[in-house]
């Protein structure tokens, strides 16, 4: 390791277990996630080949994708589900890996799990088959998603073919204004660098406001790098990211956690450490924003206007038309006063406690506007506990919203939780595309948990600092 | 694995940007354990909502090399949107540019993914229009597409070509070869001995 190293090029390094004849890096890989929906064909390919897990204790499954967050009794009414259900805890058995499925507390979304079981630690590489593993990059890990022919390779022989990507260092400084929130600064970034801005490049996110955030906070923006293009982000490890991991269950103890922690903090990018590419931002410049179209780059600032198509390059043109096409928006009109039918709290981007806390905060003593309908999700079993001790569950009920049980529900529509028909959500997950949530034809906007909890208090979407500010002020 | 140097076919243009992986096999459908009958549902959504989509146009039901725009395949990392496209009958995808895993998965299914510039894709998506017939070739070897009396040259990740040029696309194989380095790595790591 020297001075010149970024975390990224450290880590790769002592990752690297040579060079294949393609050409690519051959990668050991440190933890594993696996869950329901990437994982079975990859079994069975071990099982074609006679092959066995390798290291089953570096690899941890969970349940979260088609699991219902209402009626979750055995079997599944979708037979499909219970079907794939049936064949995570088959294989699991069969290949020695343990599953956390819904009968255990540790349960939920795979992103949320791994960290706050203390598995995900620094100077890891991780991988899951699901894109937005990015978010363990929190930690100070390379963390990727990968396709299920290489999630068979890792559980094979817990390595992965690899071309090495360029780092650059986005650095956001200076300070946040109130009710401008971590997925405020992961839209804006995916806004200003464009959502293939980030191809061929980890992304090393830095500077005053990275520094401030909580763990939670930086795994929300690290969960959206893959939205802007970049397979994998982080954020140095710092005293921040110690304090969180101590006392975890899966963290080291005592002496080696003191050796962990010397460990961690020495694969930080110092400050002569070269980068590919440099970007600096300025908080002061970020606003709660919210998308408008069918990409996670098509966002604005809440009291700017939805942009003009003449505003982008000709090339851009036509995929903004289809955007206002199918959102049914139109150039120069603002975001704010567009009704919704449905509100998510949730995701592995924003359903950690720190999200449904400033949610309830922000709705107590309100209600849901009529018509709407407002899901709060917690992550992941955890999640849940933590907020009914704190009397969250309550604030949420009480305010009209509906409590569900822990896994992915609205993100992705491979559960009951969808949109139906053209209906409008105003959702804290990571992804607007066309029928993302379920619905054909459903219209998605992303924004952060705060501003959901507003649309859902409102019943249109509105700038969450005026939900704030005192009456007859 | 047998090697790829050239596939040949005739085109389906779809020149949008940003073509997501949701787009391409909505998620419902990965509600399965193998991807069998995946094929069908390839851009069903989009195809359903679109009369005039490439997909259910009868011209181009044959094709099997794909002209499409910018950032194709981004979002999930779901490997269906590959296996669905393949069994659809899509053979390689001659794209503006791809997202990373999507390409990844392409290569580790054998479709080669090969990128060209923006007036290359709109000449072969005319081209294909005029004439669904026409027969487009994509060489690994020379790095080119030819299409009738158009050619142009085109890219590709040198690692991805090298492996479909020498068979060695099912990268499972070649990680299986180095165990005792993977070891090697493995006991290196200071987390593998729990800091211990």
């Amino acid at each position: 390791m020297t001075a010149k190293q970024n975390l990224f090029n450290k880590v790769w390094d002592l990752h690297n277990v040579g060079t294949l004849p393609t050409g690519q890096t051959q990668l050991f890989i440190g933890l594993h996630l696996i869950h329901e929906v990437t994982s079975p064909q990859a079994f069975e390919m071990l099982r074609d080949r006679g092959l066995k897990v390798l290291h089953p204790e570096r690899t941890l499954a969970t349940v979260d994708h088609i699991v219902p967050t209402d009626n979750q009794a055995r079997p599944f009414q979708d037979l499909l589900a219970e079907q794939m259900m049936s064949q995570i805890e088959k294989n699991c058995r069969e290949f020695g890996v343990t599953l956390l499925d819904i009968s255990d507390n540790r349960q939920g979304i795979v992103h949320i799990v791994g960290p706050e079981q203390g598995l995900t630690q620094p100077g890891l590489t991780i991988v899951c088959g699901d894109s937005h593993t990015s978010t363990h990059g929190a930690f100070g890990a390379i963390a990727f998603g990968i396709g299920t022919s290489q999630v068979a390779g890792v559980l094979a022989t817990q390595t992965l073919a690899l071309s090495k990507p360029k780092v650059r260092r986005i650095e956001v400084n200076g300070d946040l204004a109130p009710g401008v929130y971590a997925k405020d600064v992961a839209l804006y970034i995916i806004q200003k660098l464009g959502v293939k801005g980030g191809i061929g490049y980890a992304y090393e996110y830095a500077g005053d406001v990275f520094d401030r955030m909580t763990m939670e906070e930086r795994m929300t923006v690290c969960n959206m790098s893959i939205e802007g293009g970049a397979r994998c982000g982080y954020v140095n490890p710092d005293q921040t990211t110690i304090d969180y991991l101590r006392d975890r269950p899966q963290s080291p103890t005592g002496k080696a956690f003191e050796k962990a922690s010397e460990w961690w903090l020495s694969l930080a990018s110092g400050p002569d450490a070269e980068f590919d590419d440099v970007v600096v931002l300025d908080a002061a410049d970020i606003e709660p924003t919210v998308t408008w179209g069918i990409t996670p780059g098509q966002s604005i600032g809440i009291t700017d206007k939805v942009p003009h198509p003449e505003d982008f390059p000709e090339s851009d043109r036509p995929g903004i038309r289809e955007a206002y096409e199918y959102m049914g928006l139109e150039a120069g009109q603002s975001l704010q006063g567009v009704k919704v039918d449905v509100t998510f709290i949730g995701s592995c981007t924003n359903g950690r406690i720190s999200d449904l806390r400033e949610a309830a905060r922000l709705v107590q003593g309100h209600h849901v506007a009529p018509g709407v309908k407002a899901l709060v999700v917690p992550g992941s079993q955890q999640v849940l506990k933590q907020a009914v001790e704190e009397g969250l569950d309550e604030i949420f009920r009480e305010a009209g919203f509906e409590w569900r049980a822990a896994g992915c529900s609205m993100c992705l529509a491979m559960n009951p939780d969808k949109l139906k028909g053209r209906e409008v959500c105003a959702s804290s997950s990571n992804r607007n595309f066309k029928g993302r949530q379920g619905s054909p034809t459903g219209r998605t906007l992303l924004m952060s948990p705060a501003m959901v909890a507003a649309a859902a208090i409102k019943g249109y979407i509105t700038d969450v600092r005026e939900l704030e500010a005192p009456v007859g002020v | 694995m047998n090697e790829i140097k050239q596939v040949k076919g005739t085109g389906v243009p779809l020149l949008l940007d940003d073509i997501d992986t949701d787009r391409i096999i909505p998620a419902r459908f990965l509600r399965c354990v193998t991807f069998d009958g995946l094929g069908e549902h390839a851009f069903e959504d989009d195809r359903e909502q679109d009369p005039k989509h490439p997909f259910n146009n009868p011209k181009y039901q044959s094709g099997s090399v794909l002209v499409a725009g910018r950032n194709f395949g981004c979002g999930s990392s779901r490997e269906h949107a590959p296996q669905s496209l393949m069994r659809w009958g899509i053979n390689a995808i001659i794209a503006q540019s791809f997202a990373e895993i999507f390409f990844g998965n392409c290569t580790a299914l054998g479709v080669p993914t090969v990128t060209a510039s923006a007036e290359a894709t709109e000449k072969l998506c005319k081209m294909i229009e005029a004439d669904p017939q026409l027969e487009i070739e994509v060489d690994l070897e020379k790095m080119q597409v030819t299409a009738g009396d158009f050619s142009c040259p085109v890219e590709t990740v040198a690692s991805s070509r090298d492996a479909l040029l020498s068979g060695q696309w099912d990268f499972l194989s070649l990680l299986l070869e180095n165990k005792p380095a993977i070891q090697k790595t493995a006991d290196s790591l200071p987390y593998m001995k729990q800091f211990a």
